[in-house]
């Protein structure tokens, strides 16, 4: 009877347009979508896809117009439920006139904890974001980076069954993604449920289980980061080096990339044997054979170039 | 009863603090110091009313100014800034929040007043020398100065629930002179003679606050004892007035989207 661990169907919010509140804009349309418990979860969506809005449904920040979501089995407008949750918000913002310190321990006496156990808490979750050192500085002298790094901590505090985090490797550097990257894979490894958005598909191949891909407020599908693009092949790269002397096979002159002697061309999948024999007759030397697979990347341009929505920005490989 | 409100009105305490509100303490000292030492110089025999009428109303002011500065800020800046997205996606009940907040500020107004009431009898102390009985009355006044603060803190919570700081700021403010002239809003309609009026300003009257028994300056600064029957009405009048203005806004906070 274990229900999942986020129920959301017919989810649909429409925010007001216009100075005089006349029309309305639907942000998210009709989300219908199931988490289980202790999956990381993507949901994924250019700027703009309604991720943020998603997620502040979720947190009973906004109120839908429509449509119904549950948490472990409660309704989201159930309080009880958000013992069991963390929530990271977009760029997120505390009170500027505590110490990371302070701000942790206000947030842990709203859980009960003892003293004792708050500043137990405290200083192993500050440890574990990286801010040991910087547990007794005023937030306001945080930097964008620091404040992701205490909004994780306040978010996994309480040791919650389910963490949503909205953009959580955004303001980080390189080494802060990797951190960010580590601790939701220790999330998932302690059996919590991790459900992040993102608009940086790198991430999400890299640790989803499922993703979801949301484009202007509507969901385009759910799947393993592998099925939601089609495994069908695009074909084979084949990486070669040409012998002293060798000339390129007339046949591969217009699609090969060539530098120096190093050889690159794609083939259908049809006609790799065919083509490795020819490079075998010619003496080349065979670097690497692989398969070319569209990746969410090319599923995410897809279907921004389908809906003629240029202005949505897609920020890719940005590690 | 929950615990929450109290976890967050003493964090509202905190952020006063540092905020540097009780600066303004200072004034109240230099305030104080300055006319000490100008009604020993050029009065005699009125020193001590000098002095309570000052005092008191320098307490109920600079009280006010913050109930309201303080007060339209209250719940507005924590949803522009969005420091509200995490306090309430832990187990915070919205109305839990307006309370802890509304409790928050309560509690820096009573510290405020505390330290002013502190200043008053040091002052009194250094023009007269010594304290009569009927002195009481002073604390009484003052009683009544921060039930007359709950109301306000109370009302520019409320308005803070829907609009930004400047409106609230004029709400807050319209409300409060509204509630001082309350007695001679029903009385021009009542003299007026025309039904329709009378029925209007009759219950304006009945919805607005009424501050007049809540001023007892003059009958703290004459010595005038003042009925303990008044100071039980007063408070219960402050309570119910307060807890309805509480629950609307808390009905109206909780329906609102957040930004
Ligand atoms: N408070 C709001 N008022 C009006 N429109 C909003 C509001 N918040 C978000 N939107 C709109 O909803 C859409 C989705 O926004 P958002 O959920 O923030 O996207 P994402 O997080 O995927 O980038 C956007 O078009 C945005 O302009
Ligand atoms: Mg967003």
């Amino acid at each position: 009877m274990t229900s999942p661990a986020i129920e959301i169907s017919g989810l649909t919010k429409d925010y007001p347009v216009g100075f005089w509140r006349k029309r309305m804009r639907r942000s998210l349309d009709n989300l219908t979508l199931q988490v289980e418990e202790g999956e990381i979860f993507g949901f994924l969506g250019p700027n703009g896809a309604g991720k943020t809005t998603t997620l502040k449904l979720l947190m009973g920040l906004i109120y839908p117009t429509s449509g119904t979501a549950r948490v472990r089995g409660r309704s989201i407008d159930d309080v009880a439920m958000h013992r069991e949750i963390g929530y990271l918000p977009e760029q997120p913002y505390f009170y500027d006139y505590l110490t990371a310190r302070e701000l942790l321990d206000y947030f842990a006496r709203i859980f009960g904890f003892s003293a004792k156990e708050r500043g137990e808490r405290i200083a192993r979750f500050l440890e574990r974001v990286g801010l040991a050192d910087a547990a007794g500085i005023q937030l306001r002298k945080f930097s964008k980076g620091m404040l992701q790094r205490v909004g994780i901590a306040q978010a996994i505090l309480h040791d919650p069954r389910i963490v949503f985090l909205d953009e959580p490797m955004s303001g980080l550097d390189p080494l802060g993604r990797r951190e960010v990257r580590d601790i939701i894979l220790d999330l998932k490894r302690e059996g919590r449920t991790v459900f992040f958005s993102t608009h940086i598909l790198s991430d999400a191949e890299m640790l989803c289980d499922r993703v979801a891909v949301l484009l202007n407020g509507k969901l385009q599908g759910v799947g393993a980061p592998g099925d939601i693009v089609s495994m069908e092949l695009h074909g084979m790269e084949i990486l070669f080096e040409l012998g002293d002397g060798q000339a390129l096979p007339r046949r591969f002159a217009d699609r090969a990339t060539v530098t120096g002697r190093r050889c690159r061309i794609e083939v259908p999948e049809a006609e790799l044997y065919p083509v490795i024999e020819e490079l075998r007759r010619c003496e080349a030397r065979i670097l690497s054979v692989s398969a070319l697979r569209p990746t969410l990347e090319d599923y995410f341009f897809g279907l921004v170039g389908r809906e003629k929505t240029a202005s949505h920005g897609v920020e890719v490989n940005a590690r | 009863m929950s615990a929450m409100p109290g976890v967050v009105a003493i964090n509202t305490f905190r952020e006063a603090v540092r905020d540097r509100v009780l600066y303004n303490l200072i004034f109240f000292a230099l305030l104080m110091i300055g006319a000490a030492i100008l009604v020993g110089q050029i009065s005699v025999g009125i020193e001590r009313i000098v002095i309570i009428n000052l005092g008191l109303s320098a307490i109920s002011l600079f009280g006010l100014v913050m109930a309201i500065f303080i007060g339209v800020g209250l719940v507005y800046k924590e949803m522009e800034r969005r420091t509200l997205y995490s306090l309430l996606s832990k187990p915070v009940k919205r109305w839990e929040f307006i309370v802890g907040k509304y409790a928050g500020l309560l509690l820096t107004l009573a510290v405020n007043t505390a330290f002013m009431t502190l200043g008053l009898v040091a002052a009194l102390l250094y023009v007269s020398h010594h304290f009569q009985r009927s002195d009481g009355s002073i604390f009484i006044a003052i009683y009544f100065i921060l039930l007359e603060l709950a109301l306000v803190t109370a009302f520019a919570l409320f308005f803070s629930c829907f609009s930004s700081p400047m409106l609230s700021t004029l709400f807050t403010i319209g409300f409060y002179i509204a509630g001082v002239f309350a007695n001679d809003i029903r009385n021009f309609g009542e003299l007026a003679h025309k039904p329709a009026l009378g029925a209007v300003t009759r219950g304006l009257y009945y919805i607005l606050p009424n501050f007049h028994n809540f001023n007892s300056i003059a009958a703290a600064a004459h010595g005038d004892a003042i009925p303990l029957s008044l100071v039980g009405q007063n408070t219960l009048y402050a309570v119910l007035y307060v807890a309805v203005t509480l629950l609307a806004s808390s009905a109206v906070f909780s329906g609102r989207n957040l930004k």
